[in-house]
């Protein structure tokens, strides 16, 4: 039932708000004539509605969620308890720095951390997103080849097994994309590269593990042959977490990356945001990161940090947001840092690894094909299931659905493009070994009913609140809003 | 690693089955000159207690007493449902709801948002947010280029009395792709847009008008719609949705409406909390809706012919268009999305209404009381909404810093914004501020002028 | 059973074009292009009077799972649109060759459709294409 279903004229939360019968100084023709039509429900029943939305919802805190490229690890309730502590989130983004040096002091800190796993020379904590980090990314890249008046350079290289943001990135910079294949073993084409190269690339985007779910070991080659035809290397860190804490990207050759903190430092999803998208550069492109970010200076013989903004760094390519950025989830990314340490933030990458390869392993052993059987699974790795979709007619989508009435979310679906029928699965270094396994038993019996009763698989899910929804019918019907 | 669960015996038996040694086995495809020392600029990790201690310390050096703050972060009351079921792990922990059978909740929610943010502007349809207002501004510019059939113009005509950070993203987002932007400067006497510099003939996609403008001043929103209409320019409208309780919204301007509506939601039962996470709102006529990025769900019926949700016209989207598609952007703030559908739950049209009025009512007290003060007085005249411009004897950012030494934040320093705002601070006040509150605010600022 | 009609020419982007009695030519997308797009939902069309050069973008079809640019096979000024896909996209399922068809433009030069693909051409590019 909706909410707007439950009311009852003239019904609202009256503890939340005065009534006062106060004056108005705003002529008519400025005033609204008809109220909007919101919801008309108690307290309670507020309560009961959103209480019973939230039990209708697959979530890291209830299922375990192998979605592949997305990272879904534990995240720490402490992190999210020590993020809404009243002084941070009523501190006003205009507040006085000197009103704000606990703040402050957090997010200096964190910059530092980011340069450390990175290999970084200057971080920028103010996109909110990955996609906004890749932004910011390619429009440094831009501006640095506009500054050595290096105007030809019109396009931006994106291995075929890209996630989609990358292309999409490249032109809302105002670029051409040209995809590069990727060969049978998940590794980039490097003749392929080697010819496109040239006076026209501005640079190469890509991630490292893949999206194939390997890790490319050409890395030092590919850095070479785009950095001698003048382009720069852009890193996406969509699957930093596979690396973190074992290999910095800035070691690799790349000039320039983003994070998603949303997955690497574990702070919540949110059913699709926020995010936060922090991008680290190279001294080269020092000059270009997007302001503000956070400074440090000594006063009266104690730090004192302060905004540096684009009075500082004047080639700045602007900024992303009317503050800076998702401050919040910074907050958590920061406490979460400090909750790992050292020591941990050298584990994140080795157990997420572990965890990959075990399930990887147990699965071909049951029956399942692996798009890159000879190559070491990262923290993520991908089976196909065309043999299963041509002889039983049960496809990736028909598993990914079934899996939900086993109790597990879906892995990734059709993604990387490249691998038909295929599953992206990331168990992520949170799990144990009991979760592991019994999502292994899951996909052996779904793989026998597919064999024994397709139909049963291709019926699926059957203990969800809903069966398969009609997509075309929301397509071509569109109801986006509910008719007064 | 303290949320890593394996004991010794699991790796073990891990390792096994994988058929290699130790974890190290399993990067052995890295070139070993790519291998990272150790990390020393990470401290050794804390335990949870240790971590509260630390962050509490820290955020309590930053505590104010009072805050008079606007300029597009509001401090309101924030009831505490909306944080506590915002909270719950089914909502915070889960992922975008591409698996609509395992997501009814949040699509049944998002679905519910739509309808109220299109109920509270007029319009025909909501997105389901992208990042913050600024953000959605600069969406909105690009999408009102691509939307405008009649006009094939990469020109846009821009209030200059926007939000100026809202501003500063935007052409930091649009200058890539050959946007540019002309702005329409604001009378100073008024704050408000001077009406003079509306020449007609220019081509341009569209007009982007604030409401209330960035000095809380009401514009004569319904003259501008109808111009920009007739120059075949869509209208962009940035509003604050708190004040659509109280004033005309944005689907009723003019004779036909704004194109496309975007606001920054943050009022809407989120903390000011340094600049974000926010919400970014986002609607448009139906007309329109395929050039809109971002998610946008719709309600359908399952194959028992039941009743769901799912994501709908995805296909304008990155995951599938790429390189083609209506923007880069992958996220929508859904957290604060769920905050903020509670929120106007919770407080329903008479709330919202309420709300208004009373911020409204506050800030006209405010005035009252300051304007008694020699030498302050309001820079502009005319209609506002919660937030005045103040004009100050003497810099607004001495003013500030007494002020704020005695735990008062004052408002907002515009001496940087313009050369006629000089000594001008721009100064906000919520429901949340009590006449004491704005008193006390009047008594500082006296003993800050004296001195 | 995908068809190829032998009267129709078609591009390699998979768009049909015919020539009508009239010297004007109906453009359409084929049936191996609908269905490997699935249930169309919306199709975008250029507004009449538009000047299309061969190979430029016309409009875009979409389906649930893609959205296709749209390609005039050849240069020429739009006369009319098939308003009715607006409606019911699904058109393009049912009778991509017939109901289905897109737009119908005035020819800038009628001696392009010779270079287009004939029929049992384009039917081995598809079939390359699916195997």
């Amino acid at each position: 039932m909706l909410i707007f279903e439950l009311g009852g004229k003239g019904r609202s939360a009256k503890a939340q708000y005065r009534q006062m019968d106060t004056e108005i100084e705003i002529p008519e023709s400025h005033l609204r004539k008809t109220p909007a039509g919101l919801p008309e429900v108690s307290e309670l029943q507020v309560v009961r509605h959103f209480t019973n939305l939230s039990k209708k919802n697959f979530s890291i805190d209830g299922e375990f969620y192998p979605l592949g490229s997305c990272t879904m690890k534990y995240n720490p309730r402490g992190v999210h308890k020590a993020a809404s502590i009243p002084g941070f989130l009523n501190r006003h983004p205009f507040a006085p720095e000197a009103h704000s040096q606990g703040y402050l002091a957090c997010m200096y800190e964190l910059q530092e951390y980011l340069k450390d796993v990175t290999g970084m020379q200057v971080i920028s904590l103010t996109p909110m997103a990955g996609a906004q980090g890749e932004f910011a990314g390619v429009a440094m890249i831009r501006a640095y080849h506009n500054k050595n008046n290096d105007l030809d350079r019109s396009e931006i290289l994106i291995p075929s097994a890209a996630h989609g943001t990358n292309p999409a990135t490249a032109v809302m910079c105002g670029y051409k994309v040209r995809e590069i294949a990727v060969n049978a073993e998940g590794d980039l084409d490097l003749d392929e590269l080697k010819k496109a190269v040239g006076p026209q690339t501005a640079g190469l985007m890509m991630t490292n593990p893949s999206t194939c779910g390997v890790f490319e070991r050409q890395i030092k080659e590919i850095s070479s042959v785009v950095h001698e035809a003048g382009g720069l290397l852009y890193y996406d860190g969509a699957n930093l977490n596979a690396i973190l804490g074992k290999v910095k990207p800035g070691d690799m050759g790349f000039d320039v990356l983003h994070m998603n903190l949303h997955k690497t430092f574990a702070t919540p999803h949110g059913g699709g945001g926020p995010g936060s998208g922090p991008v680290g550069v190279r001294s080269r492109l020092a000059p270009f990161v997007p302001t503000p970010i956070v400074g440090k200076r000594e006063q009266d013989g104690k730090d004192y940090f302060y905004w540096r903004d684009e009075q500082e760094i004047p080639e700045t390519i602007g900024s992303l947001s009317a503050f800076m950025g998702n401050a919040g989830i910074l907050l958590r990314a920061y406490a979460y840092a400090r909750l790992l340490g050292r020591e941990g933030m050298h584990r994140v990458g080795e157990y997420a690894t572990l965890n990959a390869n075990y399930m990887a392993r147990q699965l071909e052993q049951s029956g399942f094909e692996l798009a890159y059987p000879k190559r070491r699974a990262t923290h993520e790795f991908i089976v196909t299931l065309s043999k299963e979709a041509k002889q039983l007619g049960v496809n990736a989508m028909d598993f990914a659905k079934r899996l939900m009435d086993y109790g597990y979310h879906a892995p990734t679906t059709y993604f990387p493009l490249l691998v038909p029928e295929c599953l992206l699965i990331e168990p992520t270094e949170t799990e144990s070994l009991e979760e592991i396994d019994g999502f292994v038993k899951a996909m052996k019996c779904i793989l026998k009913e597919a064999k024994d009763c397709p139909e049963l698989v291709t019926g699926a899910p059957y203990n969800m609140p809903v069966r398969r929804l009609d997509d075309v019918k929301a397509a071509r019907e569109l109801d986006l809003s509910l008719m007064k | 690693m303290p949320f890593v669960p394996h004991t010794d015996e699991d790796e073990k038996v891990m390792l096994d089955t994988i058929g290699v040694n130790s974890i190290e086995d399993l990067f052995d495809e890295i070139p070993g000159e790519l291998r990272a020392g150790e990390l020393l600029q990470i401290p050794d990790g804390i335990s949870e207690m240790e971590l509260l201690r630390l962050m509490n310390e820290r955020a309590r050096r930053d505590e104010v007493v009072l805050s008079f703050l606007g300029a597009g972060a509001y401090e309101h009351h924030i009831p505490g449902v909306v944080w506590d079921l915002t909270s719950r792990g089914e909502f915070l922990t889960a992922y975008t709801p591409y698996q609509a059978e395992a997501s009814q909740g949040l699509l049944q929610l998002i679905y519910e948002y739509q309808t109220m943010i299109s109920r509270l502007t007029a319009m025909d349809v909501a997105n389901a947010s992208v990042y913050d207002g600024a953000s959605a501004m600069a969406e909105a510019m690009l999408m009102a280029v691509r939307a405008n059939r009649k006009s094939k113009s990469k020109k846009i005509l821009c209030a200059g009395n926007v939000h100026p950070g809202y501003l500063a993203a935007c052409r930091s987002i649009v200058r890539n792709q050959q946007i540019s932007i002309d702005i329409i400067d604001w009378d100073v006497d008024t704050g408000n847009l001077d009406t003079n510099y509306l020449q007609s003939g220019e081509d341009y996609a569209a007009l982007v008008i604030s409401y209330p403008n960035f000095f809380g001043g009401l514009e004569d929103v319904n003259h501008l719609t109808d111009w920009a209409h007739q120059e075949q320019a869509l209208v962009v409208a940035v509003v604050n949705p708190i004040s659509l309780g109280l004033l005309n919204p944005p689907g009723n301007w003019g004779d036909d409406g704004a194109d496309i509506v975007v606001s920054e939601g943050q009022p809407l039962g989120i903390p000011v909390s340094s600049g974000g996470p926010y919400l970014g709102i986002m609607c448009c006529r139906q007309a329109i809706v395929r050039q809109m990025p971002g998610r946008i769900i719709g309600r359908t019926t399952d194959l028992d012919g039941k009743e769901g949700f799912t994501l709908t016209l995805q296909a304008r989207e990155q995951h599938i268009r790429r390189a083609k598609a209506t923007s880069n952007i992958c996220t929508n703030q859904g957290l604060l999305v769920t905050a903020a559908t509670i929120y106007m739950s919770l407080m329903g049209d008479k709330g919202i209404y309420e709300v208004a009025r009373q911020c409204h009512h506050g800030l006209l007290t405010l005035l009252e009381k300051a304007r008694r003060l020699p030498g302050v007085e309001p820079r502009f005249h005319g209609p506002r909404f919660h937030e005045v411009v103040l004009k100050l004897p003497v810099t607004a950012k001495k003013v500030l810093a007494g002020m704020a030494e005695q735990g008062i934040l004052g408002g907002y320093d515009l001496g940087g914004f313009s050369e006629n705002l000089e000594n001008c601070v721009l100064v906000n006040v919520t429901e949340t501020k009590t006449i004491e509150d704005i008193e006390k605010f009047v008594a500082c600022l006296a003993t800050v002028l004296e001195v | 059973m995908v068809e190829f009609p032998k009267n129709l020419r078609f591009a390699k982007t998979h768009e049909w074009a015919r020539l009508e009695d009239d010297g004007t030519v109906t453009v359409g997308i084929s049936d191996h292009a609908q269905e490997a797009l699935g249930d169309v939902v919306f199709v975008e069309l250029p507004d009449v009077d538009t000047a299309l050069d061969a190979g430029g973008e016309a409009g875009v079809v979409e389906s649930v799972k893609a959205a296709s640019d749209i390609y005039s096979p050849v240069s020429g000024t739009v006369l009319e649109i098939n308003n009715e896909l607006e409606d019911k996209p699904e058109i393009v399922n049912e009778a991509p060759y017939d109901n289905g068809w897109f737009f119908r433009l005035t020819p800038s030069n009628s001696d392009e459709l010779n270079s287009l693909l004939k029929s049992e051409d384009y039917q081995r590019l598809c079939e390359e294409e699916t195997h």
